[in-house]
């Protein structure tokens, strides 16, 4: 591995959460990053090209972990990457005012045969809390180089770089200080290496698998039972023997820090209040807490409403309807489909893609403030107590908020969970809140249908969504998911400024991802349900009404044996208030027409107007929201179980509804 | 396993068999206590983690190691708490409070 002779040289970003790697790594990459997932896994991967000092330099960003056990995918992926690639360098980011704990990653990577640097970040906020950290004394008790950082003001990052190239070219000079083991376990640790010596296939290093040996770490031990099984009995005796030896091996890793930090490290005797003290008392509070995030939600919600809904208006009024009636115009010459199909197919779906860009930029900006200034892990705190019982815990509930927003963004801001089950109960249960889109339709409708009743009706069909989402929850827990309970346990970062960068990065980012994969999808389901509901011009014609014709039967338990009804409820699927537009050309009148929401009022009974309400807010996922589905979880299974489990919901509680209304009234 | 006894610990309404159990085994030893007890602004040092393999190492690697030392933030009897282990403020659920075996210092 001659390093100079390479073309561009690959470093490896590392670092436990929390500690301003995603900001190094914005800061260092800009826009010109590549966000994909890693090989096989959901878990985002990034990847950045830039030239330092005349080199090629690709910067991979490995997941945020604690440690390099083989606890969670991100964990086994950062490990992988690091023994399989071999990058050139490693460069692990820590956070100065959690230097210890920071470190124990340091403590890991050294093992490996990998040269490492530290970027010793946030040293501001470390200052904060009255603790100063002696960079040239740490580099001088690890052996490795220590550079520090304010990454959030694009401090030292270019010093940073500059020692990785060091580092790269120069790797003999690297001779770090390792950590070592506890006395009663070294003669074990050599006995395991003397019996794995020669017999584990490259890459992997010797002398850390033995390690991962005494640790217990399973993938390693499957490894050597593989591939060595001469000596896995011996092997296995030995680790038997010393079960517990992990425990022992992290509490030597840190009295290994303690002993690195004692001279570089400079902290307050007494503990200070600080800023993160006082603001916790109140936003950590089981009760001021809660008022504190409903006031934050309701001025996300204000945002949006205020920003985004302006801007929809906006594209729709000078973008989308002079498209449309341009190519209207344009196309006179040709058959009606041809402007059909580009006006009601294609502009129409582009119409759509386009309104979820304001909402979905407002949601993903205010995710990535609150997550960079270390608000959301609160939140998931102060929630806690109520998401417990369906088997999830408090980072669950911060995307199912948004999904009030849209559920779009909802489903994509399931990614702040880290274990995977409750990630995908909660991907799951997203459609089951009601978006704005569904909400919009029950506006429009209830009034014409109950009169004065139609705000507690509304209210009634939201509790209701809440109600069938934590039944739906805690059933999937049980049977699907076995009950089994993930362990809480949650970081809560300091408080602290956000990098803007960052934010506007990471808006980026998620808004074109969603352009990008479900753009593509919503204009081809779009052309497609153009196709089926009025290729000669005539919905009540189409296949789309035969469909909804067909469907009469089942509709019938529902009370809605009105083919029209049941038509725009499918037409839903391609956007939740597409019901709205599609009954207007059923019951021939515009959509904004007044008289339409009374028109569709008188030919339902009110027991079938409050289960076709019902059945509206519950009914199977918008087109983008499958998209996300599908791309979250990478599964087609999940999709159709939330297909099938949407569909059976809302028609059980359709049936359910209009039967039990009937009988009451 | 089914320890049908009533708790005789303070204050616990809720019978858990675990949270006796490891109660019954701790009350021989001095000072030794669960994290989920200790209230707001007591210092202990962790003695010992129960539970399996994945959580323990978990902990271990977020600074829960035997001996460290460990500040009570946030507890209010129920719900999740917040401590502070090696200068990093951890939020636990109870069920994970239950399984720290602590010494009051």
């Amino acid at each position: 591995m001659n390093p100079i002779a390479k073309e561009s040289i690959t470093v490896a970003l590392a670092g436990q959460p929390n500690v301003g790697k995603s900001t190094v790594f914005n800061m260092l990459t800009g826009l010109s990053q590549h966000v994909g997932n890693w090989p096989g896994k959901t878990v985002e991967q990034k990847t950045g090209e830039f030239i330092q000092n005349g080199r090629k330099v690709r910067l991979v960003d490995l997941p945020g972990t604690y440690s390099l056990t083989a606890n969670s995918e991100e964990e086994r992926i950062a490990r992988d990457f690091i023994i399989h690639e071999g990058p050139d360098v490693i460069i692990v980011i820590v956070n100065a005012s959690a230097l210890e704990r920071n470190l124990y990653l340091l403590s890991e990577l050294l093992i490996l045969p990998v040269p490492v640097l530290v970027g010793l970040n946030m040293t501001d906020v470390a200052s904060q809390q009255g603790i100063h950290v002696e960079a040239h004394v740490l580099e001088a008790a690890l052996g490795a180089p220590v550079v520090p950082l304010v990454a959030t003001k694009n401090q030292g990052l270019r010093q940073l770089m500059e020692s990785a190239l060091r580092l790269a070219e120069n790797p003999l000079a690297y001779n770090p200080n390792r950590p070592d083991i506890r006395p009663d376990h070294q003669p074990i640790l050599a006995a395991l290496q003397d019996l794995v010596a020669g017999k584990i296939p490259p890459p992997y290093p010797e002398d850390w698998v033995a390690f991962k040996l005494l640790e217990g770490d399973a993938e390693i031990t499957a490894l050597v039972r593989q591939k060595a099984p001469e000596v896995w009995d011996q092997v296995h005796g030995l680790i038997l023997q010393h079960e517990d030896a992990y425990l022992d091996i992290a509490g030597g890793r840190y009295e290994w820090i303690g002993r690195m930090v004692r001279a570089a490290i400079d902290r307050p005797r007494t503990g200070v209040i600080t800023m993160t003290d006082r603001l916790d008392r109140i936003v950590t509070h089981p009760f001021w807490g809660v008022l504190v995030l409903i006031g934050i939600f309701a001025l996300v919600f204000w945002l949006t409403y205020a920003l985004a809904l302006p801007v929809v208006d906006w594209l729709d009024a000078y973008f989308i309807s002079p498209l449309a009636k341009g190519t209207e115009i344009l196309f006179r010459w040709a058959p009606t489909w041809v402007s059909g199909l580009l006006v009601d197919g294609l502009i129409a779906g582009a119409g759509t893609v386009l309104t979820f860009i304001p909402i979905l930029a407002i949601f993903f900006g205010a995710l990535g403030l609150l997550e960079e200034t270390g608000y959301l892990p609160r939140c998931a705190y102060v929630m806690d107590r109520f998401m417990h019982w369906m088997g999830l815990h408090g980072s669950s509930f911060f995307p199912l908020f948004l999904g009030f927003g849209c559920n779009v963004p909802a489903v994509m801001g399931t990614r702040i969970i880290g274990d995977r089950r409750a990630r995908i109960l909660t991907i799951l249960l997203a459609p089951l809140i009601p978006c704005t889109g569904r909400l919009a339709v029950v506006a429009f409708l209830a009034p014409a249908f109950f009169g004065q009743r139609a705000a507690l009706v509304t209210w009634g069909l939201v509790t209701g969504n809440l109600l069938i989402l934590a039944i739906t929850g805690i059933l999937i827990h049980r049977i699907i998911f076995k009950g089994m309970q993930t362990a809480f346990i949650m970081e809560l970062p300091l408080y602290h400024i956000p990098s803007l960068r960052s934010i506007f990065i990471f808006i980026w980012q998620n808004t074109w991802a969603f352009v990008r994969k479900a753009g593509t999808i919503i204009l081809l389901v779009s052309m497609a349900v153009w196709a089926l509901s009025s290729p000669g011009g005539d919905v009540s014609n189409s296949p789309l009404a035969a469909l909804g014709g067909w469907l009469e039967p089942v509709g019938r338990l529902m009370g809605l044996d009105d083919w029209r009804v049941i038509t725009a409820l499918l037409s839903s699927f391609l956007a939740k208030e597409n019901t709205i537009a599609v009954l207007g050309v059923l019951f021939g009148m515009g959509e904004d027409s007044i008289g339409l929401a009374g028109q569709v009022a008188k030919t339902l009974t009110p027991a079938a107007a409050l289960s076709f309400l019902v059945v509206q807010m519950l009914f199977i996922p918008c087109a983008a929201t499958m998209v996300v589905i599908r791309q979250e979880t990478r599964q087609w299974k999940w999709l159709a179980f939330s297909l099938v489990l949407m569909l059976l919901i809302s028609l059980g509680a359709g049936v359910a509804v209009y039967q039990l209304t009937r009988l009451v009234f | 396993m089914m320890t049908s006894e009533k708790t005789t610990h303070r204050g616990h309404q809720r019978s858990r068999h675990r949270h006796d159990r490891l109660n019954k085994e701790l009350s021989e030893g001095q000072g030794l206590k669960l994290l989920d007890e200790i209230p707001p602004g007591e210092c202990i040092i962790v003695r010992k983690l129960y539970g399996g393999k994945d959580f323990t190492s978990r902990m271990a690697a977020l600074g829960f190691t035997m001996g460290a030392e460990v500040k009570v933030v946030q507890n209010f009897g129920h719900g999740p708490m917040i401590v502070t282990v090696r200068d990093t403020r951890v939020a636990l659920g109870r069920g994970q409070a239950i399984k720290i075996q602590v010494e009051v210092i």
